[in-house]
């Protein structure tokens, strides 16, 4: 405890000590352009991790739910847009982000101990791993499909009649919202006992 | 004379058999079988939404509305989702008619009967493609007022 004590003692000592041999510009500069590379190095590596090569690196999703992807609409469709992993399942403000990419961390310890290493032990966890992404779009309004898919420029017109009715009612007055209804657009759906509204 | 008998018979076989061979219509056409033929364009699916006619009191209803990548399975039931009794009210979808509910002694059961999980096998969806064969199928009412009339 002593000795830890000195240790910081001998560091604040040294950060409150004005400069002996470097410039102020030197400090400030330096300061500014390490800054700099230290803050896109950190962004350019999580912006890496959200890339689709990164997310299916690894076969738990490569031959699960990538592979489920697949057959979808928001893999393949007729205009060549893709939403790839990040799209839906990370945030796209920063803040919430950063909160989410904490939150993986739990997903390196299920990597790591291999919580998910074979189908049976992922279909076993199936609706676990559903339903806490039901709940996180639940609980955010469905924000990761309002990044591409907005209320607001949706013409009904050039909707089914089943889908403006839901849409012009109950989505519009915020009764519901997109995943209550879309669920397992895009990988196969759980054991539904219980879930409602199936 | 006995190989003469053998040949002709033989070729006469080959000229029969190739000849059959031009008269069978197949998916392939006339694409000639180191060639890739041109595949037709995919119809698209009839996503009106509205209730067909039944051609006989029987027949199971057709799917007026898309159904892709709809999730039937052991895990889920996607149309259930909307059709079954518990779920009418709120979709105000048809609900899946009361045979469903009976196992094959005709004994009412609390959810759907295995035997008619899997929608799919007898409801199907519309496309607008045009017949590959024309159809002779008359309604059984109109049979009816022709031999009233006869």
């Amino acid at each position: 405890m002593k000795r830890l004590k000195t240790i910081i003692k001998f560091y604040w000592s040294v950060i409150r000590r004005p400069s002996v041999h470097y410039s102020l510009g030197f400090l400030t500069m330096g300061g500014f352009i390490m800054g700099i590379i230290f803050w896109g190095g950190f962004n350019t590596a999580l912006e890496f991790t959200n890339t689709e090569e990164f997310c299916t690196s690894c076969h738990e999703m490569r031959e699960n739910v990538y592979a489920e992807l697949q057959h979808t609409i928001h893999f393949t469709n007729r205009s060549g847009v893709r939403a790839k992993c990040s799209d839906c399942h990370v945030p796209h403000d920063w803040t919430d982000k950063i909160a989410r990419k904490m939150q993986a961390s739990k997903e390196v310890w299920g990597k790591v101990f291999g919580t998910i290493n074979t189908r049976e032990k992922f279909e076993a966890k199936r609706r676990e791993l559903a339903e806490r992404e039901w709940a996180r779009l639940k609980a955010n309004d469905s924000l990761e499909c309002r990044n591409c898919h907005n209320f607001e420029f949706m013409d009904f017109t050039r909707q089914s009649k089943r889908a403006s009715e839901q849409h012009s009612t109950a989505l519009a007055n915020d009764e519901k919202t997109c995943i209550d209804c879309h669920k397992g657009i895009a990988h196969q759906l759980p054991d539904m006992t219980g879930v409602e509204g199936w | 004379m006995k190989k003469l008998i053998i040949t002709t018979l033989v070729m006469a076989f080959t000229v029969s058999w190739v000849q059959a061979q031009e008269n069978i219509a197949t998916l392939r056409g006339d694409t000639s079988l180191n060639q890739q033929g041109t595949p037709p364009v995919m119809p698209k699916v009839d996503n009106e939404d509205i209730k067909r006619k039944r051609n006989y009191p029987m027949q199971p209803p057709t799917i007026p509305h898309k159904i892709d990548n709809y999730q039937v399975d052991l895990k889920t039931n996607k149309c259930l989702s909307c059709h079954s009794r518990k779920l009418t009210e709120e979709s105000r979808a048809p609900m899946i008619s009361v045979t469903h509910y009976m196992d094959r002694e005709g004994n009412f059961l609390a959810d759907v009967s295995p035997r008619r999980y899997f929608c799919s096998q007898c409801h199907v969806i519309q496309t607008d493609a045009k017949p590959l064969v024309g159809n002779e199928f008359i309604d059984i009412d109109d049979l009816l007022n022709i031999e009233q009339s006869q």
